[in-house]
Parts: C-alpha cells; sequence; structure tokens
C-alpha cells in the first residue's frame, strides 16, 4: 500500500499543503499502475474505476519486467483534484499494486499511442487521402486498388486529427491501441 | 521444513500454523477433501452452521470479539454466493476474516459445471483480496500471504478458491515465515513532524473533541488504553461512531455517548462547534456528517488513519497523519508529556460548560409508561441489570440497534458487535454465537428486532448443536420499525409493508428447537425476566413485546446537518420534511 505522498509546505493550519481550494475544475490525468503480472489483478483495477464511477478515457496494459513478473498499467482519467488523490489512493489500497505513478503531476509525460486506419476510396480521394497520410509520417501497412490501412503513432490529439481528415475520405474503422506513457528525464 | 501432504492437509496445517482454533463453516462436494482431513484431527473445532451467511457472520462476532482473524469455509457455486453478504459486511466494518471456498476442478473451471461459480469474481469487490488457487505447490505460500494481508493494515476479509483437484493433489508445505509478504507493508509509525503538530494543535485548542471509531478497536487493545490516557490527560471530550464504541469507557468523565444520525444532543453539537476536531480511526461515514457542506464548519481537521484513501475521500481534512491509531497515541503522548502536558486549560472548560448545557437537554428522555415496556425503558433495565458482568452484545439492524447504542453502556473494547458500514439485518443472532464460541462462560446478548432476527433464524439448531447460551433479547415492535419510522416522518405515515405479519409463537419456536422461550408485555414483570433469561444455562429467545410505534430520537435527517436534530419533541414539526438517503 503506497502512503500518500503529499509534499510538505505552509498554509494556514497545516504541515502539508494538500491544495489551495477545493477545485472544482476537472483534469485529464495519466497514471501509470506497476501491479503484479496475474489473473485478475486488471480486473481489480478496472473494477475499481467501474465501482466507483471514476472515468476511464483509455488504458493499456502490458508486461514490462518478466523477471520481476510486474506488468503496467497506463490510465488516462479525468475529474477534479480530489477526485484524482482519491483513485490514486483507492489504486493504492489494491493489494497486488506495487507503485501508482501520477505521470501528469511530475510534468507533462511522453504519451504515444499507435492507430491503424482502414481507408476505402479511389481517384482522387485516394490521393488526398495518401498525400495527408505522408503529412501525418502515417505509413502504408496494407494497400489494396480500392484501401490503404495506414499506421500512425502520437499522442493522441494527432491520431485524433488524423482521423477527422480521413473521414470524409472513406475512413472505414479505426483501430487504436490507448495511451503508453512516461514521465521525462530522470 | 517442506513436507509433502495434499492441499486439503495443508489448509488444516496453515490453520494450525496460525493458531486457529475454530472455523465455521458448511459442507459441499467441493470441499469434501478438507471435510475429510477436519474428521481425522482434533486441533481445530469446526462448526456445522445452517447457512453460510451465518458462518461468515459467527466468524466476524468471533474476530471482532477476540481481535483474531476469524475464519471460515464453504463449498462452491451456492456455498460462496450465500457468503457474498457475509464478505460485504465485514469489508464495510474492517473484520479480518479467511474464508475458504471450493471450487469445481480446474480443468472444469469455465465450462458451467456443477455448482460452478465465479467465485473470485463475485467476491473481488467484497473482499480486501482474494485467490483462486490453481497449483498445490502454491497453496501453502497463499493461506499465509492470506492471514497475512486479512490482519495487517486495515484489517478486512480474503477469500481463497480451492479446486478440487487442487485439495486432492500433493504438493509442498511450506512454513508460515518463509512466504512472501514484503510488498504488502502498511505503513504503522505517523509522521513524527504531523503528530508534534497535533500536539501543538491540542495544547492552544479552545474547543477540541475527539472523533473516534472502528479504527481505535481494531488496532488492539493498546490503542484503547493510549487512547484513554490522552483523553483523560487533556480532559478533551471525546464522541465515539458507532464501531468505536468501547475504546473510551461510557463510564469515563470525558464521555459525551455517540455521534451521527441517531448521535447524542450534546455528542453532535460538540462536533458543529469546535474548534478542533481529532478523528481516530473514523471515516466521515454519511451516517456521521450529515449535510457534508455544513459539517463542523469552524474546525480544524485531524485525521489519523491506516488507510490513506479514507483520508479526504468525503471530508478535507488540513492535518492528516497516516498510521496505526495505537502508534500513533503512543508518540502523540510522548511528545505532549516532553512538551509540558500543555492545554488551553481555561477555554477547554468554558467548552465543557457550553457542552454541559447540552447535555442539560437530557436528549435520551422518553415518556415512560406503565402499561406497556417502552423498548429504551427494557435496554435501561438490561443495562442495570447486566453492566457489571463479563458480558459481549451483539445486535440487529434498525430501531434497537440504536437504541442499544444510546442505553448500553460499553467499558472495554471488543465487547460490542454491530453491523454498522452495510447494515445487515440477520448479523446479530450467528454473530453471538460466534462470540460465544470464543467467549464459553461469558454473557452474550443479542439486542434484536423481530424482523431481523427471522433473518438468520436457522441458526437456532447450530447454538443447540454447539450449546451456545446465547440469549436473543427480541425488542418485539411487530414492526420493521426503522423503515416504519422513516415512513412516520418522511412519507406522510403511508405503512407500505413495514408491518411484521404472521410472526412466530416464538416461545414455541425456542422450544422446538430445545432452547428456552419467554414472552413479557408488563413492564413490572421485566427484572425477574431478565434475571431468568441471565440464569438460565442455555439459549434463550426473550420475546420482549414493546411498544409499536415508538421513534427513536434524536435523529438528524439524511440531508441536514447536525445542528438541524430532531429531538423527540420537534419530530411532530418536521413530519413531511424529505430526505436522500
Ligand atoms: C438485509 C436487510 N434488508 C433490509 C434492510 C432495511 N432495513 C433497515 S432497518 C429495517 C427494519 C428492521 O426491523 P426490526 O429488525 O424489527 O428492527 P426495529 O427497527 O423494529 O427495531 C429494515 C427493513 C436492512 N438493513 N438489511
Ligand atoms: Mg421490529
Amino acid at each position: 500500500m503506497s502512503a500518500l505522498k503529499i509534499k510538505k509546505g505552509a498554509s494556514s493550519h497545516s504541515v502539508y499543503d494538500l491544495r489551495d481550494s477545493h477545485s472544482q475544475v476537472e483534469s485529464s490525468h495519466t497514471l501509470a499502475v506497476i501491479v503484479d503480472n496475474e489473473a485478475g489483478a486488471l480486473a481489480r483495477v478496472i473494477g475499481l474505476f467501474s465501482g466507483r464511477g471514476y472515468n476511464i478515457d483509455s488504458l493499456t496494459v502490458a508486461e514490462v519486467d518478466h523477471k520481476g513478473h510486474l506488468s503496467r498499467i497506463t490510465v488516462v482519467t479525468r475529474g477534479t483534484e480530489s477526485v484524482i488523490d482519491q483513485i490514486k489512493a483507492q489504486l493504492g489500497r489494491i493489494v497486488p499494486v506495487h507503485e501508482v505513478k501520477d505521470l501528469t503531476v511530475e510534468g507533462t509525460p511522453v504519451e504515444r499511442e499507435l492507430a491503424l486506419l482502414k481507408v476505402a476510396g479511389t481517384g482522387d480521394k485516394r490521393v488526398e487521402a495518401l498525400r495527408l497520410a505522408d503529412i501525418f509520417r502515417a505509413n502504408v501497412v496494407d494497400s489494396t486498388l480500392e484501401s490503404f490501412v495506414f499506421e500512425i503513432t502520437g499522442p493522441s490529439a494527432k491520431i485524433d486529427a488524423f482521423a477527422d481528415l480521413m473521414r470524409p475520405l472513406g475512413l472505414m474503422e479505426v483501430a487504436r491501441t490507448g495511451v503508453a506513457a512516461l514521465s521525462r528525464g530522470v | 521444513m517442506a513436507r509433502q501432504m495434499t492441499g486439503a492437509k495443508m489448509v488444516l496445517q496453515a490453520l494450525k500454523d496460525h493458531d486457529v482454533d475454530t472455523v465455521f463453516g458448511y459442507p459441499g462436494g467441493a470441499v469434501l477433501p478438507i471435510y475429510d482431513e477436519i474428521f481425522q484431527q482434533n486441533d481445530i473445532r469446526h462448526i456445522l452452521v445452517r447457512h453460510e451467511q451465518a458462518a461468515i457472520h459467527m466468524a466476524e462476532g468471533y474476530a471482532r470479539s477476540t481481535g483474531k482473524p476469524g475464519v471460515a469455509l464453504v463449498t462452491s457455486g451456492p456455498g460462496a454466493t450465500n457468503a457474498v453478504t457475509g464478505l460485504t459486511d465485514a469489508l464495510m466494518d474492517s473484520i479480518p476474516l479467511i474464508v475458504f471456498s471450493g471450487q469445481v476442478a480446474t480443468f472444469m473451471v469455465g465450462t458451467d459445471g456443477f455448482q460452478e461459480a465465479d467465485t473470485v469474481g463475485i467476491t473481488r469487490p467484497c473482499t480486501k483480496h482474494n485467490w483462486l488457487v490453481k497449483d498445490t505447490e502454491k497453496l501453502a505460500e497463499t493461506i499465509h500471504q492470506a492471514f497475512h494481508i486479512a490482519t495487517s493494515g486495515r484489517p478486512g476479509p480474503v477469500l481463497i478458491d480451492l479446486p478440487k483437484d487442487v485439495q486432492f493433489a500433493t504438493g509442498t508445505y511450506r512454513e508460515a515465515k518463509a512466504a512472501r509478504v514484503d510488498h504488502y507493508q502498511p505503513q504503522v509509525k505517523g509522521d513524527i513532524e504531523a503528530i508534534t503538530r497535533l500536539v501543538e494543535l491540542m495544547e492552544t485548542a479552545e474547543r477540541p473533541v475527539f472523533y473516534t471509531g472502528g479504527g481505535v478497536i481494531n488496532s488492539g487493545p493498546g490503542a484503547s488504553q493510549l487512547l484513554r490516557e490522552l483523553v483523560d490527560g487533556t480532559g478533551f471530550p471525546i464522541t465515539s461512531t458507532l464501531m468505536g464504541l468501547g475504546a473510551y469507557p461510557a463510564s469515563g468523565k470525558s464521555w459525551l455517548g455517540m455521534l451521527g444520525m441517531h448521535g447524542l444532543y450534546e455528542a453532535n453539537l460538540a462536533m458543529h462547534g469546535c474548534d478542533l476536531m481529532i478523528n481516530l480511526g473514523a471515516r466521515f461515514d454519511d451516517r456521521i456528517t450529515g449535510r457534508t457542506s455544513d459539517f463542523s464548519p469552524k474546525s480544524t481537521k485531524v485525521h489519523v488513519d491506516i488507510d490513506a484513501s479514507s483520508i479526504n475521500k468525503i471530508i478535507h481534512v488540513d492535518l492528516p497523519i497516516i498510521g496505526d491509531i495505537g502508534h500513533v497515541l503512543e508518540d502523540a503522548l510522548k511528545i505532549w508529556k516532553a512538551r509540558g502536558r500543555k492545554t488551553n486549560a481555561a477555554a477547554v472548560a468554558k467548552w465543557w460548560a457550553k457542552i454541559d448545557t447540552w447535555k442539560k437537554v437530557n436528549c435520551l428522555a422518553y415518556t415512560g409508561s406503565e402499561k406497556t415496556i417502552k423498548p429504551q425503558y427494557a435496554l435501561e433495565r438490561l443495562e442495570a441489570l447486566t453492566k457489571d458482568r463479563d458480558r459481549y452484545i451483539t445486535t440487529e439492524v434498525g430501531q434497537h440497534q440504536m437504541w442499544a447504542a444510546q442505553y448500553l453502556g460499553f467499558e472495554d473494547p471488543n465487547r460490542w458487535m454491530t453491523s454498522g458500514g452495510l447494515g445487515t439485518m440477520g448479523y446479530g443472532f450467528p454473530a453471538s454465537i460466534g462470540v460465544q464460541i470464543a467467549h464459553p462462560d461469558s454473557l452474550v446478548i443479542n439486542v434484536a428486532g423481530e424482523a431481523s432476527w427471522l433473518m438468520n433464524m436457522q441458526e437456532m439448531g447450530t447454538a443447540t448443536q454447539f450449546r451456545t447460551p446465547v440469549k436473543q433479547f427480541i425488542l418485539n415492535n411487530e414492526r420493521l420499525g426503522m423503515v416504519r419510522q422513516w415512513q412516520e416522518l418522511l412519507h406522510g405515515e403511508r405503512y407500505s409493508s413495514s408491518w411484521s405479519e404472521s410472526l412466530p409463537d416464538f416461545v414455541k419456536l425456542a422450544e422446538s428447537f430445545g432452547w428456552k422461550g419467554m414472552i413479557v408485555s408488563d413492564p413490572a414483570d421485566l427484572d425477574d425476566a431478565i434475571m431468568e433469561m441471565i440464569n438460565h444455562d442455555g439459549p434463550v429467545l426473550f420475546d420482549c413485546l414493546v411498544e409499536k410505534h415508538e421513534n427513536c430520537f434524536p435523529m438528524i435527517p439524511s440531508g441536514k446537518p447536525h445542528n438541524e436534530m430532531l429531538l423527540s419533541a420537534d419530530a411532530e414539526a418536521f413530519k413531511g420534511g424529505g430526505a436522500l438517503v
């Protein structure tokens, strides 16, 4: 169980600097949750979010340390500061959870997502799709005479923008991995 | 020393290694190998219940009254699903339990086999942790980890799901000390700087109050001892949640009584008006805070809790201290003494004078009767006639539970078992059997409502079989009293399905199970009847016919702040006020 790591500071009558006011503003946070790679660990994390009514905007999971038997779950969630604090504290209670890192608090993290987009079309539309793909540095990973599958990597917003442009050009299907994220520096 | 044995034998071996003397359970196909092992040994006693829900509540009663974890054993499918209410109850009230469930063989899992249920899936949200053990080699270590997790940090129930082939197979038994538990090590020592700040706040506070909860009880008898020392040393008033009763003695001079929805007037107003609130192991439950935006508006709030997620969950506090109550109290006392045992005595005396004016309201006063037994009167008499005995009290859920909390006094921790967080009707009777099993020579009384009591009445057979002389003190108002009270106050007196119809003849029912049955309706007979109940060497079903439409006051209607509490006289004016939950 991870203790609340509240930074020490000074406020009127608190040894800890909790927060200036109880802000009602929602913000997006990217959390990295290091868990034992065991059956049910992901279900516990997801069950916590659904059971307590928290948002999940994106979720990815994969083993990152084979010897240590550890997986990394990256969750992008939204909420007021106090909800985000609750989410972190609740995640910390889950027994197989080793660590909860709030990458958003540590500074803007490096975030990447991979997407595959199938775009069908002929003539001008097909040419335009290919031109835009080039601008976005998307790769063609499959092609027929009437379709392309593009592979694109980047922050989620870039993928959103690319998908928006492809829509009028014959976007058929999108598959996205969800966000993988690391904090910057050491 | 590693030894080879079957999975079923490992279960018994591990229980012995963890000093378990009692298992509450019910057999079925998927746990027969374990029952076969139980049959072939004499160290661990198995209490055969009549319904798995009751096994869990018994284990809870056992755990809460001893401070040791409770152990239960159920079969797969329906056995496991019947345990769910008890597990949820134990999770809400932080009761350490280790529950074993049988499961179909590993090669059958996922095939909708006979009596297969996704037990780890179903119980994931109602346990602190759970495991499906697929390999006998891992079983011993899992059981050791289960004991560690159930009992450390904020305690709670854990479940181990055991496929039948894993019970039959042979594997290596690993000793408890070899089990890996390193990554789950909750912080018990509080931050010394923060504790020093708490002491500073105590030195200058003008209107302080201690607000204590179940965490003090869970921290062990040492924590209650330290609490008494700190409270009596500072002279600060103290109130407690339903779950924390007994941590500070009811006869103590600083005791304000319970707080919350049906808490005492003086306790709630002290919470509302204080300038320093010291929360020790309580969790700002909605039954305590009322409307959170108006909760204790002028106080600096300190919250000591072993569970970081309890802090700032409902009420924002100024000084959080994460740690075990006993450890934090020990440090706080040490620092307070070293700094010269200072308090703002003059201001605190003024604060007490104010509190004394609230006490004069005498909020527990009720209109007595010569003709019918008032439930409050019944509890006053029960208190007077039993308080000097070696006594344990359990309750069911409803008005009687709140009256018991108001009118009975608890001098020590672990003497009061009630379903607080989940509010489970049917808890008290099996819990009383669990307590009696742990304390065979003590007086164990379940203060019950007739409706709640019926929810687990099948356990009469268990009490008879295992010779537990539990006393079932039923305040029979022939009503789902608490529901009826809300309907009276909030739903225009439309009493929708809140009658207890077709009740049994409790005396005959008792006799049919070999119990003593008693029925009392005249206040003049009450004392003698209570003495007869106490003196009977065996279980007693005491049908105490009480006033049917009595309301439980004080009451803070939900969604209202503490200073808008209803006393009995205000109720008439309030009718139709509307409440949310
Ligand atoms: C299992 C369960 N079902 C429903 C409720 C809702 N409930 C709370 S109190 C109550 C009435 C309890 O009646 P009784 O046991 O006779 O106690 P009384 O209030 O009359 O003292 C009910 C139905 C509950 N707490 N638990
Ligand atoms: Mg009743």
